[in-house]
């Protein structure tokens, strides 16, 4: 399960849709925490959305992709909060909220979060994640992943939403 | 020196963050580095032994692979290094 505050969830959602035509990309900050019952499993709970920049100039409308140079940036602000890289987010123009064969080709962060957004005709759509399970390349996968969205002052559990 | 571990592998460092290993090179570290946590070795690199093509090592603020020595470079005590898998996909 991811857990992510509604305002952050809005702010990446609205994100695609200012890069539209092109996708959008971004990395999600914050803690994997053992799920609170035995049968759940661990959440990532975000903290902080950083944006990122898509380095794919050549083809940005179908292609994202982060500058190494720019995520050890953002993993040391990471670690100055006291908080890890624990997902991340693109948007996929036109497209169905679904992961495609170059998001699981290209997908190496085990355990992490992968926030996908629809963006039709300019708009936000879909919102969906996957956790990429698995223990090594050979044997990950993505799996769907319910998203709970946190509404501001309340205590979770309080508000849940999958758009 | 510092090497800072990405979220997916500190799983193999025993859930460390940032680990401190001596060396004289980058190769040196990467030896101590795998000698001292031997599950990290096949997530680095491939059974030929070359570092896996999307990971990313940065020293300080460099790519280690468009530096002149590559993992030859040599490393002092204060110098830090970060592993970096890369993140990037697209809708097809």
């Amino acid at each position: 399960m991811l857990r992510i505050e509604y305002t952050d969830y809005e702010a990446l959602r609205s994100h695609g849709e200012e890069t539209y035509p092109n996708e959008c990309c971004g990395v999600l900050l914050g803690k994997n925490i053992v799920g609170e019952m035995a049968s759940v499993q661990a959440i990532n709970v975000i903290h902080q959305i950083v944006r990122a920049g898509n380095t794919r100039t050549d083809s940005a409308h179908n292609r994202y992709n982060i500058a190494p140079q720019e995520l050890v940036k953002i993993q040391r602000q990471a670690r100055g909060l006291g908080l890890d890289i624990v997902g991340f987010y693109h948007s996929h123009p036109d497209h169905p909220a679904q992961w495609s064969k170059t998001d699981f080709a290209e997908a190496h962060w085990l355990g992490c979060s992968y926030i996908i957004t629809s963006v039709e005709k300019g708009k936000a759509a879909t919102t969906n994640s996957f956790l990429l399970s698995g223990t090594e390349e050979d044997n990950k996968q993505f799996q769907d992943e319910a998203i709970e969205i946190m509404m501001a002052a309340t205590s979770p559990g309080n508000q849940k939403g999958q758009a | 020196m510092k090497i800072h571990i990405p979220t997916p592998l500190r799983s193999y460092t025993g859930g460390l963050e940032t680990v401190t290993i001596s060396g004289n090179t980058v190769n040196t570290v990467f030896e101590q580095l795998t000698g001292k946590y031997p599950e990290l070795k096949q997530h680095l690199f491939t059974p030929e032994g070359k570092l896996r093509s999307f990971v990313n090592v940065y020293l300080n603020d460099d790519d280690i692979r468009y530096l002149d020595a590559q993992q030859e470079t040599a490393v002092k005590d204060n110098d830090e290094l970060t592993i970096i898998p890369s993140i990037a996909g697209g809708r097809n």
